[in-house]
């Protein structure tokens, strides 16, 4: 009887089910804090069609940048992409649909998706091309833009590290997307760099609950750097 | 003289209050931390969710996990804080950053910016600059005052896309420092041995030119 235990044992368990067209959401921002196994799982697995939530692409050849090769994507939503040649090449060629999100909205979607909240009003927007087509309501004055939640079939995060019942603990600015996007999965698949044992955690230094996980795993990270920059 | 970016930057940040909460776009608004005045403090917010900007690392303290939100590597300072990315927007949204800095294509007298969408170029993103107009209550935009070809960036009606609209009340440009009010810009500082006729011609919106208009102290 597995209980609250997590953990997988390959890659290939942790993706099971992820079919063509579903729509995945992706931790990271940058190439910092990304699920880089499980987007190399989803290469090797070769689904297609597939629409991914994430604040951006990766670049070419690492990260979300990895399924751009084989044109696995067919819709982005982002708040910044474009760090990837093929990306372009692509949206020009008509191949790659995106919707670009104000970076807050991206993050407070899926917040709202995580969260069963199926829309919610902000200023951030309006009066730009972001807001046309969507409501505008006025509150003490000033207009607010209608935002709809985000939610997907798939959420693949990247934690520093866990217990076995999928309690997560993120480093530093990894953190970033990681934890919405943990909550706003039908399934839930956490890769960190460490799995202890349940009870070896602090209850109160926990980031993502094992409520929301529904699959772990350990892997081994290259952590890319994407801007290098260091003082004299 | 027109202002070099780091005057720029300088005169920025002469607008810095001890205890300020700042976020720092790219380009000239990231020299503000550098001129930060020795006798105050200041946190500044990277909005990937690092409040406590620090320095770049040496060599030895490179982490691929901590950077900033233009992606480069930085260290977090003393009494910084971490949080995800719905948080650090919240604190941008919700108001409480006390100042923002960033950097636009062009600016109107109805508080208009565009700063997202560079005409003829393949859109990348507005990243979190949409988020950012919106929701700070204290906003200086800091560019040249006319493109290289001259055209005037200080408009009655933005031409490009918007990134915000009626949020931006102040500017500063390498000839001037500008306040908007009531449909029109108003001159309040020119660069040091900038007259104001250059300034008032290449302002393509209204202009309200005091009587007196002092030279910034850069």
């Amino acid at each position: 009887m597995a209980g609250f235990d997590k953990r997988v044992s390959s890659y290939e368990e942790a993706l099971e089910g992820l079919a063509d067209g579903m729509t995945i959401l992706a931790g990271g921002f940058g190439l910092c804090g990304i699920p880089e196994n499980l987007i190399a799982e989803i290469k090797r697995r070769g689904n297609r069609n597939l629409t991914v939530v994430s604040n951006n692409c990766g670049v070419d050849g690492f990260g979300l940048g990895l399924l751009l090769e084989d044109r696995q994507i067919s819709r982005m939503i982002a708040s910044y992409v474009g760090e990837n040649k093929l990306f372009e090449q692509q949206l020009l060629n008509g191949e790659l649909e995106v919707e670009l999100t104000p970076q807050g909205n991206l993050a407070e979607r899926v917040r709202a998706g995580g969260a069963g909240i199926p829309a919610f009003f902000t200023a951030t927007g309006y009066g730009t091309q972001v807001a046309e087509g969507k409501e505008v309501r006025e509150f003490d004055g000033r207009n607010y833009v209608l935002e709809q939640a985000i939610t997907g079939d798939i959420a693949i995060v990247k934690g520093w590290k866990a217990d076995t019942y999928g309690n997560v603990i993120y480093r530093h600015t990894a953190k970033n997307f990681n934890p919405l996007m943990a909550t706003a999965g039908k399934i839930t698949v956490v890769e960190v760099e460490e799995i202890v044992e349940a009870g070896t955690l602090d209850p109160t230094e926990i980031h993502t609950p094992g409520i929301y996980v529904d699959r772990l795993i350990c892997g081994t990270f290259e952590k890319r750097i994407e801007q290098r920059t260091v003082r004299a | 003289m027109a202002l070099s970016r780091e005057q720029m930057a300088k005169r920025v940040a002469s607008e810095l209050k001890d205890g300020f909460y700042v976020n720092l776009g790219i380009g000239i608004p990231t020299l503000v931390a550098n001129y930060v005045p020795e006798d105050i403090s200041v946190m500044l917010q990277s909005e990937n969710g690092l409040l406590g900007m620090g320095a770049f690392p040496t060599e030895d303290e490179i982490d691929a996990d901590m950077i900033n939100a233009g992606k480069q590597t930085v260290t977090a300072r003393t009494g910084a804080s971490i949080v995800d990315s719905a948080e650090s927007f919240a604190m941008i949204r919700g108001g409480h950053i006390d100042l923002t800095v960033l950097g636009a294509f062009e600016v109107d007298v109805q508080g208009n910016i565009a700063s997202w969408m560079v005409p003829g170029k393949l859109v990348k993103g507005m990243g979190g600059a949409m988020d950012l107009v919106a929701g700070a209550e204290n906003i200086i935009v800091t560019m040249t005052h006319a493109s290289k070809t001259g055209e005037s960036k200080l408009l009655s009606k933005c031409t490009l896309p918007l990134t915000g609209a009626g949020c931006i009340k102040r500017v500063l440009t390498d000839l001037a420092y500008l306040e908007i009010e009531n449909g029109t810009f108003i001159l309040k500082e020119r660069a040091p041995g900038v007259s104001v006729e250059e300034i008032a011609e290449k302002t393509a919106g209204p202009l309200i030119v005091p009587d007196y208009v002092p030279e910034m102290a850069v």
